[in-house]
């Protein structure tokens, strides 16, 4: 107005007060949890030089038990393999059962249900549990894997599905094929690429968290890796994380080689 | 023509559409169609006009019951399907083709699988999966495609060829059923006026070499009169006009579709 322009229009864009005050509560709290948790810069300080100290002792990288070594990555490879086969097999099935666009309600509530189930637990409760019920060793690994498999790719298969286009399958529908043969024709040829994909994406989670679910005795080389690190073993623990290190980079190798091959 | 079906001789009574009394209701007491009676049979091409939201989708999708109807008879050559169910209506929507206006066809499969598409009421899903079809279906396939000129695009994915070549497609699809009558869904809707002409050519050649009853949904006035013997107009709900082409008076089209300072 003072400019002396027509102002037929207010400002468009309003100021949201309450997404104001939202962040600044947050800020807030993040203040008082930093204060109640006794995080302060002297104690990060102090930190580091433990952490320098430590890093000390893991050079030179003790390779001497390499048989150890090597035995444990054959066993988290396969806990990692049997588990993903057996996941993404069950998660074909799962996913299916639990797209909305293609079964009716109340068989996709049990399945949504089941899925969420699987994703409610992080690998390591899955794997305390299983430890429990089935004892130590890499079946509880598997177990656990298996259950962490359903619950990321069936949702990502479920979730595929319920994107696709329903004209084919109407077309399908439409020339008495039966429920198995669009299924085949009409929804696979749509999804086939991304399953393979998520199928990939998974193996590699299951590579790193088999080589976790050790740690609480479910197999793999977690378990060296946690006795390592009780013993001070820290060359040793060196030795381990550069194999996982190598064993990661491996697998990413071999799942961007697969995918090549679906394209 | 070799592609012709074999089982269809001259004993057997011809192929046929009898819709009797058809109702559907998708709000009850609310009809978009009430009391549509037609029947059709033998070699006879028939388009349904009608203004768009007219029902003439929900007609078509009524005759083989991808929309249940809300009352009403549908016979296919004499055989009522209308309370079928499972596998028995399945097997009796083999005997109904379909041409969609947008294709319907599945993008990453090649132009064979597509064709051979319009045989899986007939074989095992375990053999389709496998690819396993018998050797008559193939060489139906190919004898087909080589009549509609697409037999360079056989190892083709669906998804790279145009417009009016995958409506060729769905067209082949259908004639792969070796159904008792064919119903197209605005099968020119998506395609340029010249491709729309070839297309509707094709599908009246078509299923007139392979004497099968055609019914087609269209809005283009023109292409129906140029192209079917026999016009159904719709309009609210009702069948208001339905005869030879030739009878189709500008009077007829107002009734049909309302206003008349486009009929100039």
């Amino acid at each position: 107005m003072s400019t002396g322009e027509t102002r037929s229009h207010g400002n468009p864009f309003k100021a949201n007060w309450l997404v104001r005050a939202g962040w600044l509560l947050a800020l807030l709290y993040a203040m008082y949890a930093a204060n109640l948790l006794d995080i302060s810069l002297s104690r990060f300080v102090d930190g580091l030089g433990n952490g320098a100290k430590f890093l000390g002792e893991m050079v030179p990288p003790n390779f001497s038990r390499w048989k150890l070594l090597v035995d444990n990555l054959v066993e988290t490879v396969e806990i990692a393999i049997i588990a993903s086969a057996f996941g993404i097999l069950i998660s074909l099935p799962v996913g299916l059962l639990a797209a909305r666009n293609l079964m009716p309600t109340w068989i996709t509530w049990p399945f949504r249900i089941f899925i969420a189930l699987c994703r409610s637990f992080h690998p390591v409760i899955f794997a305390i549990l299983f430890v429990k019920a089935v004892g130590f060793g890499p079946l509880a690994g598997i177990l656990t894997l298996i259950f962490a498999s359903i619950g990321f790719i069936g949702k990502l298969f479920a979730e595929a599905i319920e994107e696709i286009s329903l004209k084919p399958l109407e077309a399908l529908r439409a020339a008495g094929a039966p429920f198995m043969s669009v299924i085949i024709y009409a929804v696979l040829p749509q999804v086939l690429n991304r399953f393979i994909g998520f199928s990939s994406y998974q193996l590699d989670a299951n590579l790193r968290n088999s080589t976790m679910v050790g740690i609480v005795g479910a197999g793999g080389i977690g378990g060296t890796l946690f006795s390592a690190f009780q013993r001070f073993d820290y060359d040793f623990l060196a030795a381990i994380l550069i194999s996982i290190i190598a064993l990661v980079m491996i697998s990413e190798y071999i799942s961007v080689q697969i995918k090549k091959v679906f394209q | 023509m070799s592609t012709e079906p074999q089982q269809q001789t001259t004993s057997q009574p011809p192929r046929s559409l009898r819709v009797d009394n058809l109702v559907k209701e998708y709000v009850a007491g609310k009809p978009i169609l009430s009391n549509i009676s037609f029947e059709v049979s033998g070699k006879s091409s028939v388009a349904i006009i009608g203004p768009s939201g007219t029902g003439k989708s929900t007609l078509i999708r009524c005759v083989n019951k991808l929309i249940p109807p809300t009352s009403g008879d549908i016979y296919v050559s004499g055989e009522n399907i209308t309370r079928l169910r499972g596998a028995v209506l399945r097997r009796a929507r083999r005997k109904i083709g379909m041409v969609f206006q947008e294709f319907n066809l599945v993008e990453r499969l090649t132009v064979m699988e597509n064709v051979l598409c319009g045989r899986l009421g007939y074989v095992a899903p375990w053999r389709a999966w496998l690819r396993r079809y018998p050797q008559r279906d193939i060489e139906m396939a190919f004898t087909l495609l080589e009549s509609i000129g697409l037999i360079d695009f056989v190892h083709q994915r669906a998804d790279s060829l145009s417009g009016g070549q995958r409506q060729r497609v769905g067209i082949a699809r259908a004639i792969m059923q070796e159904p008792h009558v064919l119903l197209a869904d605005e099968p020119t809707s998506s395609l340029d006026p010249k491709t729309s002409v070839e297309i509707m050519e094709l599908l009246v050649s078509l299923t007139e070499t392979h004497r099968i009853p055609l019914i087609i949904n269209i809005h283009d006035v023109e292409l129906a009169k140029r192209f079917t013997t026999r016009i159904i107009g719709i309009a609210r709900g009702g069948i208001v006009f339905d005869g030879p082409p030739a009878e189709l008076s500008n009077a007829h089209l107002k009734e049909i579709y309302g206003g008349e300072n486009w009929l100039q």
